[in-house]
């Protein structure tokens, strides 16, 4: 693989990752904004809970994002190797995941879920080789 | 944690992955749809491995959701991280596949992360008295909240 194809590859697999913390972040932040799904089904059931997703704009944000994040892993994978692209997406999102959460969301992301970030992270890239 | 909040994690875990697994057995039955011949993917539908398969995605992104609803995603995300263990065992098993010495290091890895973050608290209840100071709570609300300032 000569040099500026392999920059390509890394930038998609950048590109891939972004889109795939964003939709992560954006449909955490949502699920958080409307609450305790439990609490709203005993108040309003599962019809009003179902409604209350389906009104948050942040979560049709997030949809499109994973949406996009995936069509962009399809296009990558039909002139990148799987072997590379595959577990790069998959492991790196977990440690974006992480400091978005912990920056954006404001997590309590305490050592305990950073060796699990890792842990994940390292896991899912020998399991995927 | 409730049992039901390990349940639903648990449907996190195992939608995900018997539900990549079955779409991809249906698929090879199907064989290659061309993008010029896309109306191929309505054929595929009839195939009851692909029909499974995608209730399972379905049936995981409800527990996705609902599990974010009262855990954080640092805490969530660990699960679905599992399902990769769940495909690994279900290729070895089901589908009889071998599985390397580095690919039990893979799952040996993820079980620990799992295990580790599935130990701690699973909400982070912010502080809205002047600042961002987060204050991480049980997911259990039957149990009176425990605070852990070490982020």
């Amino acid at each position: 693989m000569n040099l500026s194809r392999e920059a390509s590859v890394w930038a998609m697999i950048g590109v891939i990752v972004l889109l795939a913390t964003m939709g992560d972040v954006l449909i955490a932040g949502a699920m958080r904004e409307i609450g305790d799904f439990d609490v709203i089904r005993s108040h309003a059931g599962l019809k009003g809970a179902i409604l209350a997703v389906l009104r948050n704009g942040r979560f049709f944000s997030g949809l499109l994002c994973m949406a996009l994040s995936f069509f962009s892993l399809l296009f990558a994978l039909s002139w990148a190797d799987v072997s590379l692209v595959a577990p790069a997406c998959a492991a790196l999102t977990f440690v974006t995941d992480a400091f978005a959460a912990k920056w954006i969301l404001k997590e309590n992301v305490d050592r305990r879920r950073w060796i699990a970030a890792v842990c994940v992270c390292t896991g899912v890239f020998f399991l995927s080789r | 944690m409730t049992f039901r909040r390990y349940l639903i994690l648990g449907a996190v875990m195992v939608g995900a992955s018997v539900g990549d697994t079955f779409l991809s057995k249906g698929m090879k039955q199907v064989g290659p749809v061309s993008l010029h011949h896309l109306a191929g993917l309505l054929i595929a539908l009839k195939n009851p491995w692909v029909l499974s398969g995608i209730v399972f995605l379905i049936l995981f992104f409800a527990s996705y959701l609902t599990a974010l609803s009262w855990a954080d995603l640092t805490f969530v995300l660990p699960a679905t991280g599992f399902g990769y263990v769940i495909i690994a065992l279900l290729s070895k098993f089901w589908l009889q596949e071998t599985i390397s010495p580095g690919r039990w290091f893979g799952i040996a890895l993820i079980t620990l992360g799992v295990g580790f973050v599935t130990r701690g608290p699973s909400y982070t209840n912010h502080n809205h008295h002047g600042s961002e100071e987060a204050v991480t709570v049980p997911a259990n609300p039957g149990k009176p909240a425990k605070e852990d300032q070490s982020a």
